[in-house]
């Protein structure tokens, strides 16, 4: 085995641990961490970052790809003239996500089926091999029906197993929760049981009741669908027999990527190019704004799509690149969150070399200029921090627009490889399905309430930033 | 105020719908207007806009659906006849041919002196062109619309802008015509390139009209073909046409069925040259100008198309055949009713533009189109397979009086293997062997019963149903890839597949003298949401093999611009008959067709070339469909099958579903103006859309319920607001 | 003022310049004019000579940027596709699609389809939100305001090809209120385009309200309306007449640069409701890649856009005696 990594993967680890390091050094500032307390304080705030966490660990989970040594085979080593030396591995790549769901992604049916079904959700031709006759039947599930052979109902099934799993995610919630306590009440100095009085009693300046709850409710639910996918394929399956629980987990991770990756490749050019205008003026201003009115005008969608078809062709003429599908369609992740952020810089650049001209006017600006302090350090000392409100706003506004937008962009057919999981495939795909009869409803459902949950989180984050950081607000 | 504005909004809502409902009648959902209804119009659809209607260029199938009910070749396939058969169309017979030697002197048929065949086609003399300005001319003989001022031009938008209308009868000139006009490069004639080889003195013809063109063109001047004359094609009299071919070609017949030797009138093709009209959209390949049953009198590309019988159609009438004709090819009685009823039976046909399956399938179900196709989604809902092993409709339709029809199509869907690659191609027993160890692993039945919900039937071999040289039972088995046990097809086992793949020497996917595992690269034009699926299918069939398949998916034009280079390894694609010949098959694998050894214009797009293959296939190209030639191709399919350079995929097999006011439809896989023959009952479909379709109301009555319950504590929360708002805002600012 | 409109709109020159430069570059990374005629020919039976004389035709000839071959420093500039192709762009003729048509009289023929869709979705779309707002705002701080808020935000969060997709099942297909799709131009059309304008509508509910009631509560909390008040104005005439009306300049300058660019249509909703306007006019532009049409659209787009820049401009001088443009 070795770990190997896809370009998205090696960019996501790079923004998590650049993050944290910013983190590290940003919250030293008393100010900043105020203004983080403050924002954490909502009920509201801190369940949804900690459902954005979730949605982060699934994402990171599923960036760990590691490659399995192909198993010497005997037949092959026989007839070998020469053994080869180095270990061969396997060309498809499997990520932790992947390894916890092993069970699932070998285990596929033939086509369609309910979630909790024992049989396939369309009949299919039977020939009765004795008579030769053919029929319609619903063929039973290869992989959903082990339990239920010495009679036991399908619905006591269910429950039992439900109960069981509950008592698994209460058990697990408990104790990290538990934990956490433990550790925060050493951290203050204050006996474990005053602390849990504290947080029960809603009396903590941070709301950690609702934190454990609304951690406690993730881990029972991912407990719940864990456990009982090794039974059933708890959200149904698609029109391969894929199970679509494990599809929308993969999927999370391209939605995530999308909507962070963006916007870190895009805040480089933007802040540069943002602060460079509204700083220097004359005729770097007016090629800025001449660059940023140009790409402005052409309609998004068009030009997002335009690209998209070169970054395509591109990648026909190098297969050279890439060694397998799942490296292809990584680079084409790539491609597009770079295509992605070149066209949505603009409107954090307009934002910020206004804000830039404004800043730079103020008395100490001016001042430091008079004094000839370089521009760098202007920059650095003055300009940058007041920015960064902006920033952030932008970026985790950015977010869910970008989770949304990758759905219409597959619908329009310059999306992500189709043999990316994601959102906006399972979406695209579900358009026939609706047409069905009976309607296949599980795939789109999950992808909306995959979608829907964490878009609505961010949404619901970032209003709250709104409000702690625009200074607009603090009057 | 805000209250006032819903029950506004509330109340424009109410009108729209009653006014709605006035209009259509009960039904909500109409997309028709309700008097159109009731008439004999047929309801239609395409999905994208024709290209071409010119037939000089027209191939595609979407665009003969259109142009053959307005143009008329000089042959046409029997309706009803099974196996398909020709007969006369604008001829009083079926042409007649006479065989040539090199001096022109009639020889015998067997004789080997035969040089030239020469078709002589005797036309009808009642056939007259749809009325059209193109036709009204000067005393002198000149188009009076030949020549319009810029004053005039303004004036014109559409045909119908022009006030005078004329015809005239159909001249066998204007067949010369047309092949003249299928000479001109500029016109891009798909076919030219398979006629210069066979018309004589086409090729020659060719070169200088397309100077001739050429230096009009750059004159800007009208380009008037007639007085070029090509020396093959000879116009003896005003019905009289005659076409002489080189050597002995019998397949020239079944191309006289097609819309390229349609004819054209030089007045229509002088008229729509002017660059005013083609400003304005008005050209050749928007609106047709032929002798057919129908003439088109909208062309919106963008919404809807228009066809209205043309008055001056000629006596034409419903096929007749005898009773046991039809009980010999299983024809139900009823569509014997019109037999010698003239044709066409319906009065207007309009085509919407629905690029969507699904709205298309649900207007259908509504009772909105006449006829529809069975999307992969709608079949569960659609067909079941009752026990004796056919197909049949579900309750559920059959309660609506649906019914269903079905064929197999002249038509190959194949995953070829590219035959120069250094892999997979080449001619080595190791080669085959992995050839052939992929062909019994890829489970078309599987593919067939997932992708295509068993609508299509696994290939044996390059020729499909109903062509000569098919074979059904044991006889027409692939033995490479199936077994016959107990009368019945079976797939080998994977067991074999396996070994068959160690023996090419990649024991379990793996290279027995690398190590390294096998990848292949399957190039695709996937771009659909349910390709992926079907990549992922594929990818499991190569997998169960140990063959890491690498999907390389591509647009159609880089797809093909591989294809022409030979830089492919695995690919799909599919062939559908120009006429049912088997020559029209094989011809796919014939070497000489290769597609990197004619640079890329080549149809053999796996580059396959086997020298016996070659051989036979010139033998039978030419032959009639004798014993001989059945044997000499069974010959041909054996080879093929040893080398396998395709993995044989499959035939589609269509089946079409329409309403019980639809009448005489049958399918017939190569005639195209099948619509002349079909007859509509608008009464019984007014009545069944309005069963159908009554709107469920409960919903907009609760809303509206809601709406009213809403607005009273509204009105009570504002009071009561008003009262303590200024003591919560003077807390609330502070 | 005129001077100043003059000025923008020669501005505008350089910035469709670069437009046409940028899908340019972009284009012809893609396609070849040889995949283009390929294209266009049809897959069966294409040679060599038919695909040279297919390029002569459409102009497709000339090189890209510099022509070495053509005689004098000025014409190696402009006897090129570039050139000679924005040239007929700037004076709008867009010429021949890559299948033939005209897209002059193409884009006149869709842009009214577009207009039928986009205008009403705009205008409705515009009193609810506005409506909304104020209702909102007259209720602030109330449960009302609270849940309608949360409810908006959860409007926010899910995506638009969901409401499409459930309208057209529940409206359509279940309830038999309205056709599925298809257009028809006149009064007898509003059957057809009553769905996909109510779910554009609903679509952009969530962040339109927020977005104006943001305004609004910006303006309730000014001086003069608080003096209006305790003048003991009833909360309707403050509202109506003090925060409506003063909110109406940062609404008109955000609603006035969208106006144009309604021409251009609404790309998913036409392709799902079959509405023959140019936002499928472009998707179908794009599938096919015909380039001729996706410039146009592209250029097209590009100055509808700076019109709506300026005439942002031109509103706040009307409409704000504060600003005056110079």
């Amino acid at each position: 085995m070795k770990l190997t990594f896809l370009w998205t993967d090696i960019m996501v680890w790079l923004l998590v641990f650049s993050l944290i390091a910013w983190g590290w050094v940003v919250l030293r500032s008393p100010q900043v961490r105020k203004q983080w307390q403050l924002i954490f304080q909502s009920a509201i705030a801190i369940s949804c970052a900690i459902v954005l966490l979730t949605y982060l660990f699934f994402a990171l989970l599923d960036s760990v790809h590691m490659r399995f040594a192909v198993e010497p085979d005997k037949t092959a080593q026989a007839s070998t003239q020469t053994p080869p030396n180095e270990t061969q591995y396997q060309g498809e790549m499997v990520s932790l996500l992947d390894l916890l769901f092993s069970h699932r992604i070998k285990q596929t049916e033939r086509t369609y089926s309910a979630p909790f079904a024992t049989h396939e959700h369309g009949k299919s031709i039977v020939v009765d091999d004795q008579s030769g006759l053919s029929k319609q039947e619903y063929l039973p599930l290869k992989y959903a029906t082990t339990d239920l052979k010495n009679g036991k109902s399908h619905s006591f099934d269910i429950f039992q197993k439900s109960f069981a799993a509950l008592l698994i995610g209460l058990m697990i919630s408990i104790l990290i929760i538990a934990s956490h306590i433990k550790w925060r009440s050493h951290l203050q100095h204050r006996c474990f049981n005053t602390q849990l009085q504290h947080i029960w009693q809603g009396k903590t300046l941070l709301p950690w009741r609702t934190a454990y709850s609304t951690l406690l409710v993730i881990i029972v639910i991912f407990t719940w669908l864990y456990y009982l996918s090794y039974s059933y394929h708890v959200l149904g399956t698609d029109k391969v027999g894929g199970d679509v629980l494990y599809h929308s987990l993969k999927s999370i991770r391209t939605g995530v990527l999308i909507g962070i990756l963006t916007t870190l490749v895009m805040l480089p050019v933007a802040i540069m190019l943002g602060i460079s205008a509204g700083l220097f003026g004359g005729w770097i201003d007016d090629i800025i704004q001449y660059l940023y009115t140009t790409l402005n005008s052409i309609p998004g969608v068009l030009l997002i799509a335009a690209a998209v078809l070169v970054m395509q062709v591109t990648m026909d003429n190098n297969p050279q690149w890439f060694e397998t599908t799942q490296e292809r369609s990584d680079l084409r992740l790539v491609f597009l969150i770079m295509i992605l952020g070149i066209t949505s810089w603009t409107g954090l650049c307009r934002l910020l070399r206004a804000e830039t001209l404004k800043i730079s006017q103020v008395e100490f600006v001016t001042a430091a200029k008079a004094f000839g302090v370089s521009k760098f350090a202007i920059i650095r000392r003055h300009i940058m921090p007041n920015l960064m409100h902006i920033i952030l706003i932008s970026v985790v506004l950015d977010f869910s627009g970008l989770v949304l937008a990758e759905a219409v962009l597959s619908y329009v057919g310059v999306g992500v490889d189709p043999t990316t999981h994601s959102w906006g495939n399972m979406i695209n795909q579900a358009r026939l399905e609706m047409a069905r009869e009976p309607m296949v409803w599980w795939s789109l459902f999950s992808a909306f309430i995959f979608m829907f949950v964490l878009v609505l989180a961010a949404n619901l984050f970032s209003d709250r930033i709104q409000t702690v950081l625009d200074p607009r607000n603090n009057t | 105020m805000k209250n006032r504005f819903l029950s506004t909004l509330l109340l424009l809502v109410l009108l729209a719908l009653t006014a709605t409902i006035n209009t259509y009648a009960n039904v909500w959902n109409s997309p028709h207007h309700a008097d159109k209804v009731k008439q004999d119009i047929l309801f239609s659809s395409f999905s994208a806009p024709p290209k071409h209607l010119d037939p000089v260029i027209s191939y595609s199938s979407n665009e003969w659906s259109i142009i053959s009910q307005i143009y008329e070749p000089p042959l046409q396939y029997n309706y009803l006849k099974r196996p398909y058969e020709l007969e006369p169309l604008t001829l009083t017979t079926m042409p007649s041919v006479r065989y040539l030697d090199a001096e022109n002197n009639e020889v015998d048929k067997a004789s080997t002196a035969v040089v030239y065949s020469e078709y002589r086609l005797t036309l009808r003399n009642d056939i007259r062109y749809q009325n059209h300005p193109a036709f009204v001319k000067n005393n002198d003989g000149s188009l009076l619309y030949g020549d319009l001022s810029a004053d005039t031009l303004d004036t014109i938008n559409h045909l119908d802008d022009f006030p005078q209308t004329a015809s005239r009868s159909l001249h066998a000139a204007d067949y010369e015509y047309a092949i003249k006009r299928m000479a001109v490069r500029q016109n891009h004639s798909p076919i030219l390139g398979s006629m210069l080889p066979y018309i004589v003195g086409l090729e020659d013809y060719s070169k200088t009209i397309t100077d001739f063109a050429k230096a009009h063109k750059e004159k800007k001047q009208a380009f008037d073909l007639r007085p070029h004359a090509i020396s093959g094609v000879k116009v003896v009299n005003e019905h009289t046409l005659t076409i002489k071919i080189k050597g002995r070609y019998p397949q020239f017949l079944y191309w006289l069925t097609m819309n390229f030797f349609a004819p054209i009138p030089w007045e229509a093709d002088l008229f729509y040259q002017q660059a005013g009209l083609i400003k304005k959209n008005l050209t050749l390949d928007f609106f047709p100008v032929g002798t057919g049953p129908y003439t088109l009198v909208e062309n919106n590309p963008n919404k809807q198309m228009r066809l209205l019988a043309n008055p001056n159609y000629h006596d034409a009438f419903y096929p007749s055949i005898t009773t046991e004709q039809a009980a010999a090819t299983a024809i139900p009685v009823e569509l014997l009713a019109d037999a010698g009823k003239k044709l066409p039976f319906i009065s207007e046909v309009i085509y919407s533009l629905e690029k969507e399956n699904i709205p298309l399938w649900n207007k259908f179900l509504q009772g909105y189109y006449d006829a529809s196709g069975i999307s992969s989604e709608a079949f569960d809902q659609a067909v079941q397979v009752s026990s004796a092993g056919t197909m049949g409709l579900t309750q559920e339709m059959q309660d609506k009086g649906i019914q269903l029809r079905g064929s197999v199509k002249p038509t190959i869907f194949y995953m070829a293997f590219n035959m120069v690659d250094k892999v997979i191609g080449g001619y080595s027993e190791s080669a085959k062997k992995m050839r052939q160890a992929i062909s019994i692993a890829l489970n078309e039945e599987e593919y067939i019963s997932i992708f295509t919900n068993e609508r299509g039937i696994a290939a044996q071999g390059p020729i499909p149903p109903s062509i000569f040289g098919y074979e059904e039972g044991e006889a027409g088995t692939n033995n490479v890839v199936y077994n016959w046990q107990q009368g019945k097809r079976i797939r080998k086992p994977l067991a074999d597949a396996k070994r068959l793949l160690a023996e090419a020497g990649y024991p379990n996917g793996i290279s027995a003298s690398t190590g390294k595992p096998l990848v292949l690269h399957y190039d695709t034009t996937a771009t659909g949401p349910d390709d992926r699926a079907i990549m992922d299918w594929q990818r499991k069939q190569f997998n169960k093999l140990g063959i890491q398949l690498v999907i390389r998916a591509t647009d159609y034009n880089r797809f093909q611009d591989k294809i022409r280079k030979g830089k492919t390894q695995v690919f799909s694609w599919g062939w559908n008959a120009d006429y049912p010949d088997p020559e029209n098959f094989l011809f796919l694998l014939y070497g000489g067709n290769a597609a990197v050894t004619t640079n890329g214009s080549g149809i053999n797009s796996s580059n396959y070339q086997n020298p016996e293959f070659d051989r036979l296939f010139n033998e039978i190209k030419t032959m009639e469909n004798t014993p001989v030639r059945a044997e000499k191709i069974k010959q041909m399919l054996a080879i093929v099958r040893q080398d396998a350079p395709w993995v044989w995929g499959f035939h589609p097999k269509s089946l079409s579903l329409f309403h019980r006011w639809f009448h005489n439809v049958w399918p017939n896989e190569m005639a195209n103006n099948a619509l002349k023959y079909r007859r509509i009952d608008g009464e019984q479909r007014a009545q069944q859309q309005q069963q159908w379709n009554q709107p469920v109301i409960w919903p907009l009555i609760l809303f509206v319920l809601f709406i009213i319950f809403m607005i009273y504590p509204l009105f009570r929360a504002y009071r009561a607001r008003q009262t303590t708002v200024i003591s919560n805002n003077q807390q609330g600012n502070r | 003022m005129f001077a100043y409109i003059i000025r923008r709109l020669l501005y505008a020159i350089p910035i469709l310049i670069g437009v046409n430069l940028i899908t340019f570059l972009l284009f012809f990374m893609v396609n070849t004019p040889d995949d283009m005629a390929r294209a266009q020919l049809g897959a069966k039976q294409v040679t060599p000579e038919l695909i040279q004389s297919w390029k002569v035709k459409r102009g497709y000839d000339k090189p890209l940027f510099i022509n070495i071959q053509a005689d004098g420093t000025l014409a190696t500039l402009t006897q090129t596709l570039f050139v000679q192709e924005s040239l007929k762009l700037f004076a709008f003729e867009f010429g021949a699609s890559d299948a033939g048509r005209d897209i002059g009289s193409d884009i006149k023929q869709r842009m009214w389809p577009s207009l039928e869709l986009a205008l009403p979705t705009f205008i409705i779309a515009l009193i609810t939100n506005i409506s909304l707002a104020l209702l909102l705002v007259l209720f602030r701080g109330s449960a009302l305001d609270t849940s309608m808020m949360v409810i908006a935000v959860m409007i926010m969060s899910i995506s638009g090809l969901f409401y499409i997709i459930a309208g057209q099942v529940v409206f359509s297909k279940l309830w038999h209120w309205v056709p599925i799709s298809g257009f028809e131009t006149g009064w007898g059309g509003i059957k057809f385009i009553i769905l996909p304008v109510l779910l554009g509508v609903f679509a952009g509910l969530g962040a339109g309200v927020r977005w104006y009631r943001s305004i609004f509560l910006e303006q309730i909390n000014q001086d003069y309306v608080r003096t209006a008040r305790a003048k003991g104005l009833s909360e309707l005439k403050v509202l109506f007449g003090h925060v409506l009306r003063n909110g109406m300049l940062p609404i008109l300058t955000g609603v006035v640069v969208v106006i144009p660019t309604l021409f251009m249509g609404s790309l998913i909703m036409e392709s799902f409701f079959g509405i023959p306007g140019l936002g499928s006019y472009t998707i179908d532009a794009i599938n096919s890649q015909d380039f001729a049409i996706v410039k146009a659209m592209v250029f097209l787009g590009a100055v509808l856009y700076i019109i709506g820049l300026i005439l942002t401009d031109i509103s706040y001088t009307l409409f704000d005696p504060r600003v005056k443009l110079s």
